[in-house]
């Protein structure tokens, strides 16, 4: 029966081609314009880690002097507190991260230095993480500890100055001081960075700077402040910088603390040592708040509202869009069919039942569909190929995966029988006698 | 005109109506809300800065080897002289941070002398002496920095004990409501007298903690090229490019190696563009898919139009046998297209306030002006008119002899 139907359908499209092509052209655009922010969204709003994120904290106290901060504390920690947080190992795995700007280049390399981003952080990073390498392996421990001359880096610089080849074991100028590369990276691309994101709610949702590259460079954090002297960046600082990018003894958050608990109760604990430690630091007289925060990686990621208010702005538009291309679709399909109303009434007068009338018109919606997903899915490629066109961060990882690919059509189906119903209903109830009258 | 027949012709096809209606009140919702998204968008895109963009470049350089800060500053002093000397440029100075660069810093500002008086982050700026004039700001009241007011970046660190302040007019404004605010104190980077206010000086980027856009201040600190950006006043708006080539050279030829990348050297107005890409990215987005969503709304009127004539051909033929003129047929399905679309326009005035009310709570955006609505409804209509113009015309053209023909 559906053959059948489907064979109908195909007659009965051919045969007024112009209102078919609109109705496909509609399905098409819309389709087209929705997939193409959804994809950027599913992008954009995605898990970095998935299966990991929810036993990913990043744990915050409070040093600032009272009144300074209404809310919670900053997003990032004081030196301080961050390496009496890490050194106690209450975690199942910690990391802490600082960001600069180094100076890189490979003695023997004819390449001119360049100012790459570097990430000082500690070996617990990477397993944590479960950053990929192509070479190499991450750093010890007794490396963090030892303040090491080494490092790892990423694919893209390994390219640039070694020409992909496994450069362990070279040597790297870093700044002045020469370090050994001990690992290089495998492409990594998490979506967002999202070690790296911070300070989302004072953006006023220009967020798409929070989709840019790892660093190029990672070395232990202890080694990385005594190498990269005088680079460090802060998130903020509450009084006066002596030493402007040497922040250990300064009055300003720039470290960020990661930590994996592998339990709700691990992670309950984790919660009390904290606030434990910010009464204690108090007592001290070091704090002047008790308050902490401790979010796991999705929540952070929603707390700094990751996805930019532009491209959450696009997808509603697209889909503003959809629903007026099924409007359209709805008033075309309504034409179509009871311009058949003849045809539709020697149907019924021969015993076609009501039911089988309307299968017959959504079969034939369907079909509208499905070359519609067709459309819509090379303009979806166009418009994302429009997107990484775009001078935004994200831009390169703009691709139609299979899912989406999958969700492309079933959109273009299931858009084009709901537009089909109210259509395929009235002409269900198409009465044969008044139609075989006028015949 | 008969519009109750055409009321009554109309209430036979509730459903095709209504549908025709919808369509119109979402694309009239859409289409108003997005011509005013595209006009805060543009609005932002062309906020004034205060400065003369036309004829500022900026080189930033970075130094390779550290050496001490006398050395740094004594380069800093001879690479200004080396730029200053360069033909067209009437002026160079560091200064930091740049219009449209990626940073900004903030200094707390108080009006008393107490760390629990309330306090406005205020965007602020460091620079040497031909700062302004370079810049070309405009002085509202008081006076320019005097040459003996100028301090080394260290000494600022070290001693903040007195450095003056000249202050944009919003933020004086802002701070002394009704009074002069030359000559007036605020306590930012120690104590610092108010000596002069410029029309307009804003935030080098938007930034979300700050209180205004155009809240700003400038103080007077000889910054060495380590920590600021190389500003150059060209005379002839034509010359830029060539002496952001002349200065590379001359920084290149002048002191020991540093970085000193063409990526670092642009015009204020290639800036001010890259600055805003995204907001124009946007802006064209909106206009593309209001052009579509007009394109498929009128598309959806010539389908339905069309079915409307093709079924009413006996009718129309009746019509015209009784002695109805092609323009009377013309006209009825034109006056026909007009009540449904002034349906979808009443009904898409009220959803195109909805949609607002929405994007309001979600997105920092004000409220649809009233204007948008007549501009919404005039192009509605005008499409409409337009989309049922071929439609119409082949009703016209229907002969009165179908009138005779069996139906």
């Amino acid at each position: 029966m559906f053959t059948y139907y489907f064979d109908l359908a195909l007659r009965s499209l051919k045969r007024n081609k112009v209102l078919t092509a609109l109705m496909v052209l509609a399905i098409a655009v819309g389709i087209g314009a929705s997939m193409t922010t959804l994809t950027v969204m599913h992008l954009l709003s995605g898990d970095p880690l998935p299966g990991r994120s929810g036993h990913i904290y990043y744990p915050q106290v409070d040093a600032t002097p009272a009144g300074y901060t209404k809310g919670g504390p900053l997003d990032m920690l004081d030196y301080r507190s961050a390496v009496d947080l890490w050194s106690a190992r209450r975690a199942d795995r910690q990391a802490l991260i600082a960001g600069s700007d180094v100076k890189v280049s490979a003695p023997g390399s004819n390449q001119p230095p360049v100012m790459r981003p570097m990430l000082a952080t500690t070996a617990d990073f990477f397993p944590m993480f479960d950053v990929p390498f192509r070479y190499g392996s991450s750093w010890t421990t007794a490396d963090d500890a030892a303040r090491a001359r080494v490092a790892v880096i990423s694919a893209s610089l390994n390219d640039r100055l070694f020409g992909g080849r496994n450069s362990v074991g070279r040597t790297l100028h870093l700044k002045d001081s020469d370090v050994r590369i001990v690992g290089v990276l495998d492409a990594w691309r998490p979506s967002p960075l999202f070690y790296d994101v911070r300070g989302g709610r004072f953006a006023q949702g220009q967020t798409a700077g929070f989709y840019g590259k790892p660093e190029d460079v990672f070395m232990p954090f202890f080694g990385a402040l005594e190498v990269n002297a005088g680079n460090f960046w802060q998130f903020t600082c509450w009084g006066k910088v002596t030493t402007p990018g040497r922040l250990q003894n300064q009055p300003c958050v720039w470290v960020g603390l990661w930590v994996q608990l592998e339990s709700a109760s691990r992670a309950a604990d984790y919660r009390a040592f904290i606030a434990s430690y910010a009464r204690e630091q108090k007592a001290l007289g070091r704090f002047a708040e008790t308050r902490v925060r401790m979010m796991h990686l999705m929540q952070w990621l929603d707390f700094n509202h990751v996805v930019p208010s532009d491209v959450k702005l696009q997808t509603w538009l697209a889909f503003a869009f959809l629903a007026i291309c099924l409007f359209n679709t709805i008033g075309l399909l309504l034409a179509k069919f009871l311009r058949r109303g003849g045809e539709i009434g020697v149907r019924r007068a021969l015993g076609a039942s009501r039911r089988a009338v309307f299968a017959q018109c959504l079969v034939e919606a369907g079909v509208v569909g499905l070359v519609g997903g067709i459309g819509g899915w090379l303009l979806t490629l166009a418009g994302l190929w429009l997107v990484r066109r775009q001078p935004v961060e994200y831009a390169d990882m703009a691709h139609l995966d299979l899912g989406m690919f999958g969700v492309t059509f079933a959109l273009a189906i299931a858009a084009s029988l709901l537009a089909g119903v109210l259509p395929a209903l009235r002409a269900s109830r198409v009465t044969p006698a008044l139609q075989l009258k006028t015949l | 005109m008969h519009l109750r027949h055409i009321l009554r012709a109309l209430g036979r096809h509730r459903i095709a109506v209504g549908l025709l209606v919808l369509e119109i009140a979402f694309s009239c919702a859409v289409v108003c809300n997005a011509l005013f998204l595209i006009g805060t968008r543009l609005e932002r895109m062309q906020r004034p800065t205060g400065v003369d963009e036309m004829h500022v470049v900026e080189v930033g350089v970075r130094s390779v080897t550290p050496g001490t800060p006398e050395a740094t500053m004594a380069q800093t002093r001879t690479d200004l002289a080396r730029l200053r000397a360069l033909p067209g440029v009437s002026d160079a100075v560091v200064a930091n941070p740049t219009l449209f660069g990626d940073s900004v810093s903030f200094s707390s500002v108080r009006l008393r002398d107490d760390a629990k008086a309330p306090s406005l982050p205020v965007a602020q700026y460091f620079g040497g002496a031909p700062l302004a004039r370079t810049l070309g700001l405009k002085l509202a009241s008081g006076r320019w920095f005097r040459p003996d007011e100028f301090v080394g970046y260290d000494a600022l660190q070290n001693d903040t004990s007195a450095v003056p302040v000249i202050i944009s007019r919003a933020l004086a404004r802002h701070l002394f409501p009704g009074q002069d605010a030359a000559g007036q104190t605020i306590y930012a980077f120690g104590t610092n007298r108010v000596v002069g206010v410029v029309d307009r000086l804003v935030q080098p980027m938007d930034y979300g903690a700050a209180g205004g856009y155009d809240y700003a201040m400038m103080f007077p600190v000889d910054l060495p090229y380590s920590r600021g950006t190389y500003l150059m006043r060209v005379d002839d708006p034509a010359r830029r490019q060539a002496v952001i080539g002349q200065a590379l050279q001359a920084l290149k030829a002048n002191g020991p190696l540093r970085l000193i990348a063409p990526r670092y050297a642009t015009t204020l107005e290639a800036a001010r563009a890259k600055y805003y890409r995204n907001d124009r990215a946007m802006a064209w987005l909106l206009v593309g898919v209001s052009l579509l969503l007009l394109l498929v709304t009128a598309l959806g009127i010539v389908g339905l139009s069309s079915f409307w004539v093709g079924q009413r051909r006996r009718q129309i033929g009746i019509r015209r046998a009784i002695g109805a003129s092609r323009a009377d047929i013309r006209r009825y399905f034109q006056a026909e297209n007009f009540l449904i679309a002034t349906g979808g326009i009443a009904l898409g005035m009220a959803l195109a306030y909805g949609i607002n009310l929405v994007l309001m709570r979600h997105y920092e955006l004000g409220r649809l002006p009233g204007y948008y609505l007549p501009i919404g409804s005039v192009a509605l209509w005008v499409l409409g008119q337009l989309a049922v113009l071929g439609p119409a015309l082949r009703a016209a053209a229907v002969p009165p002899v179908v009138a005779t023909r069996a139906a």
